[in-house]
């Protein structure tokens, strides 16, 4: 495209904007066939059959399939709250040594980062199983008789998810953390204030964007995860995700697979909606 | 930690500093330890997941690379990923390049629409995926994976390139149209070698991803045409077979390696 100086600068805006949109076609097409048609699908299948119903989501939202919701928002929230107690303090530390030994810090967090899911569930699988190897370490220090129940349950399930997104808590907090200025604490503490005091009154509310990112995120990967707790949870514990793969693969039930889909998703989106009020969408999925 | 001092200075012998320092080493040894642990037991010589291995051997490694659904499995997700970054990166690049462009108010919508992938939980897509590849006859295809490991991909390759673009300076592309170059050529020899880093990044992001995935592959990905991560997976439903042990060890290899690759990419071009 020649630019011609003649060209009034909003004839020229204009062209340029349709090239732009001509430029980004190609990667939306993609995304618009495999995502957003299906989606549309999705949420049409939920309440059409042969006729307006909303008996798929009377049977989503009762019975088992709530249980099966409950279950997901309280592993979800118990997996959010373990992995903001453990990764806070890891960010803490990292944000206040020196450059290299916070880049040792963040090295450690970011290589399990990289690492397959997979990979991650299978050592936890290798580790908590019966004949694994902490139970027979435990058994070998003569501090338990029997293998204690370790995996395929919802401890397992837990533990297994809070390693793999503690570093999806640890980066946001970290990039947030470090951009508090190190003085302001110090000014804090010299007009007085306890550690402990300006902590809690300067340090914390500065770090509150990293909070927000890291729970939302953390969240919001729990509710929707399959891998892991397919895996760990020994079929007892069923989560949102396995009802939808079930109902999909075993049942061929699209009816309630869409139900059950669009009403993760709303609150999903709802989750995403509420933390991008107090911190920019792109900053929450940067971390990712 | 002492009132008086900065978080900098560090006091040894504060004692909640202390505590707070023990405390950290304990949660990196519970990150470090899954991933390194794997490494041994791969090369135990015994079925069972002994801790250390009563002996060690390459027996694992040879369980893989002798068993030809294992090499089928491994030769799709290679070929797959490539593809897929091959493909998403250009994608990715001509949308990052276009909404840092425009300042049609659109703009701001489509970009979300193009961040859906990572907003989307994985198993919606994968069910989404899977209705549109059973209506299309794209299921347990090559391609079909392809194209669902691109779409999975482009979130990563606007991030990276959109970060990098917006602190480029778009009046040198600017002047060298102005000096008669067409529009993808001034890109080509003026924008592109300057954002190169963030390019090569995202086209290992995608790459990374790609090879990981597995729900999508779950549910599009069979017969001949199935991932390495969908095999693996299928296995562990059944048995913790020590096969995935060295599989494992491999895959977390080979992403190290690609992270170097994006760290010294990055390192090497850092423009002020």
């Amino acid at each position: 495209m020649q630019t011609s100086p003649a060209d009034p600068s909003l004839l020229y805006q204009r062209r340029e904007d349709r090239t732009m949109l001509l430029l980004m076609t190609p990667a939306l097409l993609v995304i618009v066939l495999l995502l957003v048609v299906p989606l549309a699908w999705l949420s049409w299948q939920s309440i059409w059959n042969h006729g307006f119903t909303f008996e798929n989501y009377r049977r989503v939202l009762s019975g088992v399939y709530l249980d099966t919701f409950l279950l997901t928002f309280k592993l979800s929230v118990i997996v959010t709250v373990v992995t903001l107690l453990l990764g806070y303090p890891v960010a803490y530390f990292a944000a206040s040594v020196s450059p290299k030994f916070s880049a040792l810090i963040l090295g450690m967090v970011i290589l399990p980062f990289w690492t397959s899911v997979l990979v991650r569930t299978y050592a936890w699988l290798v580790l908590l199983q019966r004949t694994g190897v902490i139970n027979k370490a435990l058994m070998a220090t003569g501090l338990i008789d029997h293998p204690l129940q370790l995996a395929y349950n919802q401890l397992g399930t837990v533990v297994a998810m809070v390693h793999i997104l503690l570093p999806f808590m640890v980066l946001p907090l970290y990039s947030a953390m470090q951009k508090i200025p190190q003085n302001l604490s110090q000014a804090g503490a010299s007009l007085g204030g306890s550690p402990l005091h300006v902590f809690a009154r300067v340090f914390l509310p500065l770090s509150m964007s990293g909070v927000i990112a890291g729970v939302t995120l953390v969240f919001i990967l729990c509710l929707g995860f399959y891998i892991t707790p397919e895996l760990m949870g020994g079929g007892k514990s069923v989560m949102v995700s396995m009802v939808v793969s079930r109902n999909v693969e075993i049942y061929n039930s699209w009816g309630a697979a869409s139900a059950v889909s669009v009403v993760l998703l709303v609150c999903v989106f709802a989750i995403f909606y509420a933390a991008s009020r107090v911190v920019p969408l792109e900053k929450t999925l940067g971390a990712k | 930690m002492n009132g008086t001092n900065g978080m900098n200075e560090m006091k040894p012998l504060s004692f909640g500093r202390i505590v707070l320092g023990f405390a950290v080493v304990l949660i990196l040894v519970f990150l470090m330890v899954p991933i390194l642990i794997v490494v041994p037991l791969s090369f135990s010589d015994t079925r069972f997941m002994t801790f250390p291995p009563p002996g060690y051997s390459l027996r694992w490694y040879h369980a893989f690379f002798s068993n030809p659904a294992w090499i089928d499995a491994a030769r799709t997700t290679l070929i797959a990923s490539t593809c897929a970054a091959l493909i998403a990166t250009p994608l990715g690049v001509a949308a990052a390049y276009a909404i840092q462009n425009s300042t049609h108010r659109s703009m701001r919508y489509l970009r979300t629409v193009l961040m859906l992938p990572l907003m989307v939980p994985i198993i919606i897509v994968a069910v989404g995926v899977f209705f549109v590849y059973s209506q299309m006859g794209y299921v347990n295809t090559l391609g079909g994976l392809i194209i669902a490991d691109t779409m999975l991909g482009l979130p990563y390759v606007l991030i990276s390139v959109g970060a990098d673009l917006r602190t480029f300076d778009p009046t040198q592309e600017m002047v060298a149209r102005s000096l008669g170059m067409n529009r993808l050529r001034s890109f080509m020899t003026v924008t592109l070698p300057q954002i190169k880093s963030s390019v090569i990044s995202g086209a290992v992001f995608v790459f990374i991803q790609a090879l990981d995935e597995t729900v999508v592959a779950l549910f599009v990905s069979g017969g001949t045409n199935q991932t390495l991560t969908r095999r693996m997976f299928v296995t562990l439903r059944d048995e913790i077979d020590p096969t995935i042990a060295a599989i494992s060890t491999m895959l977390t290899a080979l992403t190290l390696c690609l992270v170097m690759i994006v760290v010294v990419s990055r390192k090497s071009s850092a423009r002020v």
